[in-house]
């Protein structure tokens, strides 16, 4: 069982990586187009040379001519198919795979659809997860995406995927397709999309190309998640030279539904119809297929000289919109048996999925599928990802009603094929089938590699680099000034620049978004009852401790829901990591599924889903291993959740939590040396449930006036924001027995940041106390500035300059 | 409430109506039915797609005709964001939106000035009364010619200015205009998001709605 599913995923040819290339160029001279029968000692085909070998009706390859032409060259290399998995397919079938089985198969088998890197360390997800863990999870691992019960009938599904490739090769269309890839994993579960939020990394803030990937990323959620009326409420923006030439650009979406509404992707009943809805299915989006075709470099897209479209697919979000409202209505009309959304591997992905989850065969007529390309040849039908496509089981009395459902909201709906007896997957073109397949071999049964584990001996080197001899700020002045250089440094500073380009109110449920710790959203208008959900990761931690760093993300996500007065229920996560060919890549992935899994299992809360991106690097140098984990939570009543910073005047301040000497991946180490070295926090799970139940508690009983919490930047950093979000400074001493460097820029977890009125600061401190949770007392809020005893007050106008201005300057001045 | 392919915020207006006290009632793009109302509110959104232009098309929908037709007898109608770029289209309201100055989509919550109270949305607020209202528009910068401007104005057909901030580029800093009669009114920016300190920066946005009810009959 694989934690994380090809489904929806988008792919594009891995070894593009660090390369500008926008199509896969094959390795070797490409195998012309198939013309036709063949004798089968005819000689090798070469490069396409004259307009006849752009004729699609020589090219079609059937399955007759497989057993005619037995011995044929294919390009199973360049499709990225290894000499032993195109030897395994020919067992499978008994002959050689016509082209389009060939494309099916490699595409289905790639690292991206397969996890077949993956798959045996993901096994562990399921071996940790208890009984108790399972009892709130409506469907898991496995499917489209996870489903929790979160109560009054409610379910809510979540997922995070991954569309980093495309994102550096084309940064607008690369992220609108990221956001409509996974509203469509999320529509596919029944559900509707009710919110996003979006994990981001790029290279350097001032590095020469990080500009165009940065407005281009941003440009490309906005206009896509604006336009489908999803509230953006959360996300992270993390600048790193690793990720210079390979960002990463992570889409996380969440939906909600009544509990007996949930669609499971599966196709069965005999007889049923398999419907194809939505766009057209067109020339984009074919990545490395493109081999199998011919290739010309002139003409449009409908010519007969076809011209060579990008591996990066198109989004048009009214389309989705469109077809998100239509989804809805077929769902709540009881017209949907089965449903699978077409992202990664198109067509091939969603027959060969829907027949192998299901229980009988598929025949599929390819002749059927809307095409807005002519002379487009069945391997390319097949893995087209064009976008905002989505394929429905539906039975034949229901037919007429999904058509006129389908109608009313103007979206193409065609009948393309049927559920069978038998447990073929055999799809028609032209008449003659040129795909005869077990479905099961295609969609579950791919390859599996135990690749090499090995730690680096350069792991010892960077754990041995400590930061202790790093020089640090002593004096008053010298204090003060770090505050402020931090607050201004790229990491730290406001994201306003980048999340007032979404449309964050849309829906109208939304109670808290960015800069809040965790994004809110009303689920239940009657009861108040929502969803919070924060996704986290600090690469920094995990590359000096895979295991630790990957429970510090889990604990922080897990933090920023507790800290908005949430429940935290479930995880979902979203691996980015550098080459599986390399063993040290291999063991940072190892650490980090186990560091998972196993915190889970000691918070009590599953992972229900999640996504694998491997060959994140530049050249043969890997991105820093990024796992991020997303935490959803629930709150019985939006109303009592709680507002992120100081809200009022004259309210107590307290630090919930104990403070070390921690610098190891610290913000400051990063940003003041350009160090990363030593040890991660020290990361106690049973410190951080303590605390999460500590906060639900108070929350509840309305105990808080704000929190925030304690994460990258320490404590000065929480402090900076929680005066500039709440917009009034404090009056604050640190802890006497703590060195005020350490006090205000260690990175310890299990540690927030709340406000409390102060009649009611007794009542919290005996809280705590009975919790096992460590209290400090550190002033009241009110004033013009942040006031820290023995530092030169900082006025909330020189912060917010320092804390606002980082973005505008680097990236070109807000609209305003 | 008419509802367009694309359109986003209709149902945070049939809410926004609600909370003012009325019943919501669903109108489509294709039907040439407005099913009894006493006033239309055309929400936000990118109907089709805000395709050849925002509100182009939209503006032509069968539902537009009986909308328009309505205008002219004196029914109350509010068009917000993509509303009132339908509205401009259709010629019931004067100048056009433009591509914000500074490119960029801009969500903000944004301080406005009321400018006119005689109109059937903006009774229930106070003349120069300053109100927060989220803004969320890419194509939201009021443009118009000098002659139009200098009309506008003189009228008092200025109904909404933007404070503090001119986001993106608006001439004279308008957020809102209103038709001769002032039964018309078009704003950028978004009342409906409110109407609840909960969801929205202030609640200051559901005079809007509450102001129709004491002119529509």
């Amino acid at each position: 069982m694989s934690a994380a599913r090809a489904t929806g995923g988008r792919r594009v040819a891995p070894r593009s990586v660090g390369s500008t290339a926008v199509t896969p160029v094959p390795a070797g001279p490409p195998a012309g187009p198939p013309a036709g029968p063949r004798p089968p000692a005819g000689p090798p085909a070469g490069p396409p040379t004259g307009i006849d070998s752009l004729r699609p009706s020589a090219q079609v390859d059937t399955v007759q001519h497989a057993t005619t032409d037995p011995d044929r060259a294919q390009p199973h290399r360049e499709l990225g198919l290894k000499d032993d998995e195109y030897g395994r397919i020919r067992e499978i079938l008994g002959r050689r795979p016509t082209d389009a089985e060939l494309a099916m198969y490699a595409v289905m088998w790639s690292e991206h659809c397969s996890y077949k890197s993956s798959k045996v360390h993901l096994g562990y997800f399921g071996r940790t997860t208890t009984t108790q863990m399972h009892s709130t999870m409506l469907a898991g691992i496995g499917e489209n995406a996870g489903v929790v019960d979160i109560g009054d009938g409610w379910a809510v599904t979540f997922k995070v995927e991954s569309h980093n490739h495309p994102s550096y090769v084309e940064p607008y269309q690369g992220a609108a397709t990221g956001v409509g890839g996974i509203v469509r994993d999320i529509m596919a579960m029944g559900a509707r999309p009710v919110a996003i939020a979006d994990p981001l990394r790029f290279g350097p803030a001032d590095g020469p190309d990080t500009r165009r990937v940065l407005a281009g990323v941003v440009a490309g959620i906005g206009g896509y998640g604006n336009s489908l009326g999803l509230p953006n409420i959360g996300g992270e923006v993390v600048f790193d030279p690793s990720y210079a030439g390979n960002p990463l650009v992570n889409a996380l979406c969440i939906g909600t539904m009544r509990v007996e509404d949930l669609h499971l992707a599966f196709a069965s009943g005999t007889g049923n119809k398999i419907i194809l809805f939505g766009a057209r299915t067109g020339l984009d989006g074919i990545g490395g297929v493109s081999v199998l075709a011919s290739e010309t470099f002139d003409g449009d897209e409908g010519g007969k000289g076809r011209k060579k479209l990008p591996s990066v697919q198109v989004g048009d979000p009214f389309t989705e919109k469109v077809l998100i409202e239509c989804c809805l209505e077929l769902f709540h009309a009881g017209l949907v048996v089965g449903i699978q959304d077409l992202g990664g591997a198109g067509l091939s992905c969603a027959t060969s999925e829907l027949a192998s989850a299901g229980d009988g065969g598929m025949r599929v007529d390819l002749d059927a599928v809307p095409l807005r390309a002519t002379g487009m040849t069945p391997a390319e039908i097949l893995s087209s990802e064009s976008q905002e496509r989505m394929c429905a089981v539906v039975t034949p009395d229901d037919v007429d009603a999904f058509m006129a459902v389908c109608a009313r909201w103007d979206t193409i709906a065609t009948v393309i094929g049927e559920v069978t007896d038998g447990d073929r997957l055999v799809i028609d073109w032209h008449g003659e089938t040129v795909v005869d397949v077990p479905p099961r071999t295609v969609a579950h049964d791919g390859p599996v590699y135990r690749r090499p584990v090995r730690r680096s001996d350069a792991q010892d080197v960077l754990v041995a680099d400590v930061p202790d001899a790093l020089p640090r700020p002593t004096a008053p002045s010298e204090l003060r000034a770090e505050v402020l250089r931090m607050a201004a440094s790229p990491n730290l500073c406001s994201r306003a620049w980048i999340t007032d380009q979404y449309d964050r109110y849309v829906r109208g449920n939304t109670t808290s978004a960015q800069p809040a710790d965790a994004g809110m959203v009303r689920v239940d208008e009657e009861s108040g009852r929502g969803v919070a959900v924060s996704t986290d990761c600090n690469a920094r931690f995990v590359a000096l401790d895979p295991y630790v760093g990957t429970q510090l993300a889990l604990a922080e996500a897990y933090r920023n829901v507790a800290t908005s007065g949430a429940v935290p229920v479930a995880v979902t996560n979203c691996l980015n990591f550098g080459s599986p060919e390399d063993p040290h890549v291999m063991w940072q992935f190892e650490q980090a599924v186990r560091g998972l899994a196993d915190g889970c299992a000691q918070l009590g809360i599953p992972v229900t889903g999640g996504n694998v991106s491997f060959y994140n690097q530049t050249g043969d140098r890997p991105i820093l291993p990024t796992p991020v984990v997303g935490v959803l939570g629930v709150i019985d009543d939006v109303a009592s959740g709680v507002p992120s910073g100081f809200t009022r005047d004259g309210d107590t301040v307290l630090l919930l939590g104990d403070t070390r000497e921690e610098f190891g991946g610290s913000e400051w180490a990063h940003v003041v040396h350009g160090h990363l070295g030593g040890r991660p926090p020290t990361v106690d799970l049973d410190a951080e449930r303590r605390l999460a139940e500590l906060l639900a508690d108070a929350s509840v009983n309305g105990l808080l006036t704000g929190a925030h919490d304690l994460s990258d930047g320490g404590l000065a950093q929480a402090l900076v924001e929680a005066c500039l979000v709440g917009g009034r400074g404090a009056e604050l001493r640190l802890e006497p027995q703590v060195d005020p460097f350490v006090a205000l820029f260690a990175e310890s977890a299990a540690r927030v940041l709340v406000t409390v009125a102060p009649d009611r600061v007794e009542d919290v401190r005996a809280r705590a106390v009975a919790a096992g949770v460590p209290v400090h007392t550190l002033g009241v809020t009110g004033g013009p500035a942040l006031d820290v005893e023995l530092i030169p007050a900082l006025g909330l106008e020189e912060l917010r300059s320092a804390w606002e201005s980082t973005l505008p300057s680097l990236f070109g001045d807000r609209a305003t | 409430m008419i509802t367009f392919p694309g359109t986003l915020d209709d149902a945070d207006a049939a809410r926004a109506v609600r909370y003012a006290g009325a019943e919501a009632v669903a109108l489509w793009h294709g039907d040439h039915d407005l099913r009894g109302v006493a006033a239309v509110v055309v929400p936000g959104g990118f109907s089709y797609g805000d395709y050849l232009r925002a509100g182009a098309i939209a503006s032509l929908a069968p539902i537009m005709s009986e909308v328009v037709a309505a205008a002219g007898r004196g029914m109350p109608v509010l068009g917000i964001c993509n509303g009132f770029q339908i509205l401009c289209e259709a010629g019931l309201l004067p100048g056009a939106l433009v591509r914000n100055k500074g490119l960029h989509f801009v969500c903000r919550d944004q301080r406005l000035r009321v400018e006119s109270t005689a109109t059937a949305w903006t009774s229930a607020l106070r003349n120069s009364q300053e109100i927060v209202v989220p803004l969320k528009s890419g194509e939201g910068r009021f443009v118009a010619d000098a002659a139009t401007l200098e009309e506008l104005e003189g009228e008092g057909r200025v109904v909404f200015r933007y404070v503090g901030v001119n986001p993106n580029g608006a001439a004279a800093d308008i957020a809102g205009v209103s038709s001769v009669d002032g039964r018309v009114v078009g704003l950028m920016p978004h009342p409906e998001h409110a109407v609840d300190p909960l969801t929205g920066p202030a609640r200051e946005g559901l005079a809007v709605f509450e102001s129709v009810l004491r002119v529509a009959v």
